[in-house]
């Protein structure tokens, strides 16, 4: 098997600074403009209150310590201890400003987010899976935190420090000043030298890394296949290589870090070897005192501080510039299903307010008009498609698998737009309706009945507070699903684990079919798919249930098998994408055409002589 | 627990750990004697030097660097191979185990919870190893000679600031337990609003159809302000660290201004002693500093070792034996065999059946019946609580376990396909892919219907990044998989559930040739699909209630034959009634 591409996607071009992506993620700071000024604020404050420290001490040396006058040492040691208690104080503070700023920053790159793929189309969910999508509200927004936190406010602080450090080196000496920092073009090509490296070292690691873990997640998920077909030892060899990839890529990347530390460090004693040199010379000179000398040494140390701790700040940067490109490409994929203009654009956009009925009074007459559609290019599921259904009628759709029964409903419910043509609702384009309103009035039973965790009321009437106690129990009844639930011990009050286990299928589709009875829908559409892996009693029990929700109301069935046809009003029987006969079960069979060909398949399944 | 299983990976490190200690104290000595050089350097200034004088004390500091940045190289290198090395071994030495784990593992552990061991525990291990030791060794290292060398500059003045340091342990201990405490409530927020977020993507289908979209928003809005709030909460504790051991160390400082101060002035101590000993403060902020975060690295990499050890110690439940039969016929038979999961309730009670060399059995039940738990037992993906399950006559227990496995094609009901082209995932089972093998399991599985649909036919990329199989083409996949296999015994379980019914009656009637020369079992909940079998039988709870061919079965007028009227009547019922 190849390496799978599972994780692949989440590679990143691998540039550690990207001045578009900054700009963007500085938009989400703006908001706390205030916070983050007095966050860079308050680090220029302490970083100017470090430079004190050195001069406290080379005036204690100048003054007091070779005059021989020790009267001042207290002072001097009062003013120390000063210094560093505001300097402690306003390092406290300036930590919690730059937490909270993060944390409001972050909740709303979630929200965002979340918002956003609570407007993407289910075409997306169909091509993005779940873990990936939670690593980017989660890892990959912590990540950014970890940047600003740690990293973008920080090196502020330390740009400031090394200006502040280089103003006062000049200003006790500027001879020796510019002396000592004769290494920095050295010094700045060697951190050149590391980002290059790094950053290549960085991609490999993070692309084998991926390839790793998505064969790891692979062979454990398909453990019994690969157990079943003896394939461990191929399989182990497999992974063996891309795990040492992975180790080699390490390798190289370790290689930079043992050696970028040593080499920084030496460049530091090169300078104060010079200020020992150069600086000895000018206090035999008379030209420096001895304090400035002590002064100077300790101030060339502190400069050589954020240098050391750069490798470190550049792995969270590029960790986060990965992480924020990944974000925004999630939130530029535009909806593919929107809302009419001037109704609001998706949730993000959108008042919290609950929906009013645009047409109070109840209809559910269903109209496809000359519908094309396609899931990829042109590659056509539905071809020139037109139908009716009145307000009412029951109508049930058959055709081999394939035949595009299926699309059917996910247009009506508009989980996807159709190329051409249109889909009408009452009249109404379903692309000129909100998608709430027209979600609210078709209601559908899917075949996967999916389960929350929660309680079975909360499943029922899902997050909309609106329907009462007394409603769920009414859906439950009409769902035949009220009998198992009462004879729960907790009843409706019954927690759900992990999608519904405890639960039989058959009782996961009653709680579905209460749910969407419970949401009262003008049209309902029904997968009988729903009810194919349930046993016959719970089949009857569904059956039942269904056939009295839909007296009345607009029902569409999609038939996998003729069996549950038999409260329809109508057939219409599907093939490669066309409609291509309809009416009662006895003038399709008449027809001698696509449905008695159907018809008589499964009949020669259920009745042909044994051989 | 945790330790011993790292020993495990160390031992054959154990000179080289010793070298790597060696080297950091080494380095250390060097490094810290740099401040030496600059108090004699201070000390010959202030007693008037030459510049040559000054000129020699540079160099030396910058040869000393160069030695001691060498060190420093081979440290920071060494210790992170060791444990780069560690970590390779180890997740090599993980799949192999998983490998051997039998499929009840699987099915009560969560992929997620194994990959989180995978990878985030192995992380911490890996942290540990890595910057863990190598912290640890250069904290001790540099403390205590730190430490040492300030003793012998001033004993006096070493006291003193060597009083303030349990002050540091004193912030530490008073404030560690507020920030674990905090940390937890944040983890816990962080999984719950991960779970909400999880369950709201893979529920996305009925939220957008229930038009549930902003309640959702609101929903999560909940959850991530809870998280806001927890996370503002430990800043509040978190953050009063570093300021406190800066305070405490800049205490330090002050005391030797003015009592070093004193000491230089007293003539106790010279110039460049004092200068010395500021230096050798600044050298203990780090590792105190380091201290902290390395007791944080060895909690979290203790605790995944143990996570780790545990799986290790997960025993394989199925163990193969030895024999291999040579050549295999195909014979299978069941003796009062009894079954259950773990502590759930019997799924199997005394079931016995013998199916001959190339005869077929069918089997129908409800949903929970034992069907496929019975099945299962043939190829050992569980082992039957008593009784006995023999293959040509050998107790599958005594069988090797791959060669068992060999002897038996099984497609299950539910379909698992890599991420690898369509021929791939059909040739899984033999080692060198025949072409003509290939078409014949293409033919006979009815996947060729489908190739024409596929861009790259048989070479297609199925799976996230390719292509999208239906529920049909997944089974009709399987079923080639089973058939290249070339298996004396071939299982369907349920497989054809997902394909439409012409398609079965094709799949079906290829398959009936192939069956010729192998035993069949075929679990199914249609009775088209067992029909043609010699023998059927109808489990109920866990027990055979009938047993015979179809024609037998339907005179009986039992179980089977109700299932059959059942079948035929609403069949005729629902086409008169529309």
């Amino acid at each position: 098997m190849a390496a799978s591409g599972i994780f692949i996607d989440d590679e990143i071009t691998g540039r550690a600074y990207d001045a578009a992506l900054v700009r963007r993620l500085l938009g989400f700071v703006q908001p706390y403009a205030r916070l983050a000024a007095l966050a860079v604020g308050l680090l220029l404050a302490l970083a100017g209150l470090e430079l004190l420290g050195p001069l406290i001490g080379k005036v204690a040396v100048d003054r007091y310590i070779v005059p021989r006058d020790p009267s001042g040492l207290p002072l001097m040691a009062g003013a120390f201890v000063a210094v560093q208690l505001l300097s402690s104080a306003l390092r406290y503070v300036q930590n919690l400003v730059t937490q909270m700023l993060g944390q409001r920053v972050m909740f709303d790159l979630r929200m965002r987010i979340f918002s956003h793929l609570q407007d993407m189309s289910l075409s997306f969910y169909d091509h993005n899976p779940v873990g990936r999508l939670v690593t980017r509200l989660t890892n990959d927004v912590d990540a950014l935190n970890e940047l600003l936190t740690s990293g973008a406010v920080a090196v502020f602080g330390d740009i400031f420090s090394l200006v502040t450090i280089t103003i006062a080196l000049l200003a006790l000496n500027w001879q020796l000043g510019l002396i000592s920092l004769c290494v920095m073009p050295l010094v700045y090509l060697t951190v050149r030298w590391f980002q290059t490296g790094m950053r290549q070292a960085y991609r490999d690691i993070r692309l084998r890394l991926a390839i790793i873990n998505g064969y790891l997640n692979e062979n454990i998920t398909g453990m019994q296949v690969v157990q079943l077909f003896n394939r461990e030892r191929r399989n182990f060899e497999r992974f063996d290589q891309l795990n040492r990839d992975h180790l080699n890529a390490n390798m190289r990347s370790i290689f930079y870090y043992a050696l970028f530390y040593p080499v920084v460090e030496l460049f530091m004693n090169i300078c104060l070897a010079l200020v020992i040199w150069f600086g000895g010379r000018q206090v035999l000179g008379d030209a420096l005192t001895i304090g400035a000398l002590t002064a100077f040494l300790t101030y060339v140390q502190r400069f050589f501080m954020p240098i050391r701790d750069l490798s470190e700040k550049y792995n969270i940067l590029q960790a986060a510039m990965a992480s924020s490109e990944r974000i925004f490409k999630l939130l530029d994929h535009a909806p593919e299903v929107r809302d009419p203009e001037g109704l609001g654009s998706g949730v993000s956009g959108r008042v919290t307010t609950r929906p009013q009925t645009l047409d109070p009074k109840p209809g559910g007459r269903v109209e496809f008009r000359d519908v094309w559609f396609a899931y990829v290019d042109e590659e056509w599921v539905l071809k020139d498609v037109s139908f009716t259904i009145e307000p009412g009628e029951t109508v049930a759709f058959v055709g081999a698998t394939g035949a595009g029964k299926t699309s059917l409903l996910s247009l009506l419910s508009r989980f996807y737009d159709v190329q051409r043509g249109q889909v009408l609702l009452d009249g109404t384009d379903v692309r000129e309706m909100p998608q709430r309103e027209l979600r609210r009035r078709v209601g559908a039973v899917l075949q996967d009945p999916f389960l929350f965790s929660g309680t079975i009321a909360s499943n029922i009437r899902l997050l909309d507070e609106a329907i009462t106690d007394e409603q769920i129990r009414a859906a439950a009844r009409a769902a035949n699903a009220a009998e198992f639930i009462e004879r729960l011990p907790l009843g409706y009050d019954t927690e759900i684990y992990e999608r519904g286990a405890g639960l039989s299928m058959g009782q996961r589709q009653l709680i579905a079919l209460a749910r969407a009875i419970a949401f009262d829908p003008d049209v309902l559409l029904v997968l009988d798919e729903a009810t194919a892996n349930v046993d016959s009693e719970t089949e009857g029990l569904i059956q039942e249930a269904l056939q009295g929700f839909m007296a009345g109301r607009t029902g569409i069935i999609i038939a996998h098998r003729l069996s549950t046809i038999q409260y329809a009003d109508r057939i219409l029987v599907m093939h490669r994408g066309r409609l291509v006969e309809q009416g009662s079960h006895a003038e399709l069979l008449r027809l001698n055409g696509i449905y008695r060909r159907l018809w008589e398949l499964q009949a020669i399944e259920e009745r042909a002589p044994v051989a | 627990m945790g330790p011993r299983l790292l020993f495990g990976y160390l031992s054959a490190y154990r000179k080289r750990y010793t070298l790597l200690v060696l080297a950091t104290v080494v380095r250390t000595l060097i490094a810290l004697s740099i401040p030496f050089v600059l108090r004699l350097a201070i000390d010959s200034i202030t007693s008037g030097t030459s510049s040559q004088t000054l000129a020699g004390y540079g160099l030396l500091i910058v040869l000393l660097t160069l030695v001691a940045g060498g060190l420093h190289f081979v440290r920071a290198y060494g210790f992170s191979h060791v444990s780069r090395v560690v970590e390779y071994c180890m997740r090599n030495d993980l799949l192999a185990h998983l490998q051997g784990l039998h499929t009840g593992f699987f099915q009560t552990t969560r992929t997620g919870d194994l990959m989180a061991r995978l990878t985030n525990d192995l992380n911490a291990v890996r942290q540990l190893l890595g910057p863990g030791v190598q912290n640890f060794t250069n904290t001790v290292v540099s403390f205590a000679i730190t430490l040492a060398l300030m003793f012998t500059i001033s004993v006096r003045l070493a006291l003193y600031a060597a009083v303030l340091l349990p002050v540091v342990s004193l912030v530490f201990i008073s404030v560690r337990r507020q920030i674990e405490r905090r940390f937890t409530a944040v983890q816990e927020q962080f999984s719950t609003l991960s779970a909400k977020a999880q369950e709201n993507f893979s529920g996305a289908r009925v939220v957008k159809a229930f038009a549930q979209e902003q309640a959702w928003v609101d929903h999560f809005r909940q959850a991530n302000q809870e998280y806001v709030d927890r996370s503002i909460r430990l800043a509040r504790v978190q953050s009063v660290l570093w300021p406190a051991m800066q305070l405490v160390v800049g205490l330090m400082f002050a005391t030797v201004i003015w009592l070093g101060g004193q000491d230089v002035i007293a003539g106790q101590i010279t110039l460049g002693q004092y200068v010395q000993f500021t230096a050798y403060l600044l050298q203990l902020v780090w590792p105190m500093i380091a201290l902290g975060w390395t007791a944080q690295l060895y909690q979290q990499g203790m605790a995944s070792l143990r996570r780790l050890e545990e799986l290790f110690e997960t025993e394989p439940g199925i163990v193969g034996g030895s024999l291999v039969p040579p050549s295999v016929r195909g014979e299978i038979e069941l003796l009062d065999v009894r079954f259950g999961y773990r502590a759930g309730p019997p799924v199997l009670r005394g079931v016995s059946l013998h199916v001959p060399p190339r005869g077929s059995l069918g089997i129908v039940g409800h949903t929970g019946a034992g069907k496929t738990s019975l099945v299962q037992l043939l190829m050992r993906l569980y082992d039957a609580s008593s009784g006995q399950v023999l293959v040509d006559g050998l107790d599958v227990r005594n069988w090797q376990l791959d060669e068992l496995r060999r002897a038996i094609g099984y497609v299950p009901q539910e379909t698992f396909l890599f991420s690898d082209s369509l021929a791939e995932n059909i040739a899984l089972g033999s080692a060198a892919v025949e072409e003509i093998e290939l078409a014949r399991a293409v033919r006979v599985s009815r996947l060729e219907n489908d190739l024409p649909d596929l861009p790259h036919g048989l070479e297609t990329v199925i799976g996230e990044r390719g292509v999208t199989l239906s529920g049909g083409q997944k089974q009709r996949t399987a079923i080639a998989r089973a058939l290249m296999k070339d298996p004396r015994i071939l299982i369907l379980d349920d497989a054809l559930s997902s394909v439409d019914t012409s398609t079965a009656e094709q799949i079906l009637t290829e398959l009936r040739q192939v069956m010729r020369d192998r035993t069949t079992v075929i679990v199914s909940h249609r009775i088209s699909v067992v029909r043609d079998c010699d023998q059927i039988v109808v489990l109920r709870d866990g027990e055979i209630v009938e047993r015979g061919a179809h024609m037998d079965l339907i005179r009986a007028g039992g179980e089977y034959g109700r299932i059959y009227r059942r079948q035929l009547l609403r069949e005729e019922l629902e086409l008169d009634g529309s």
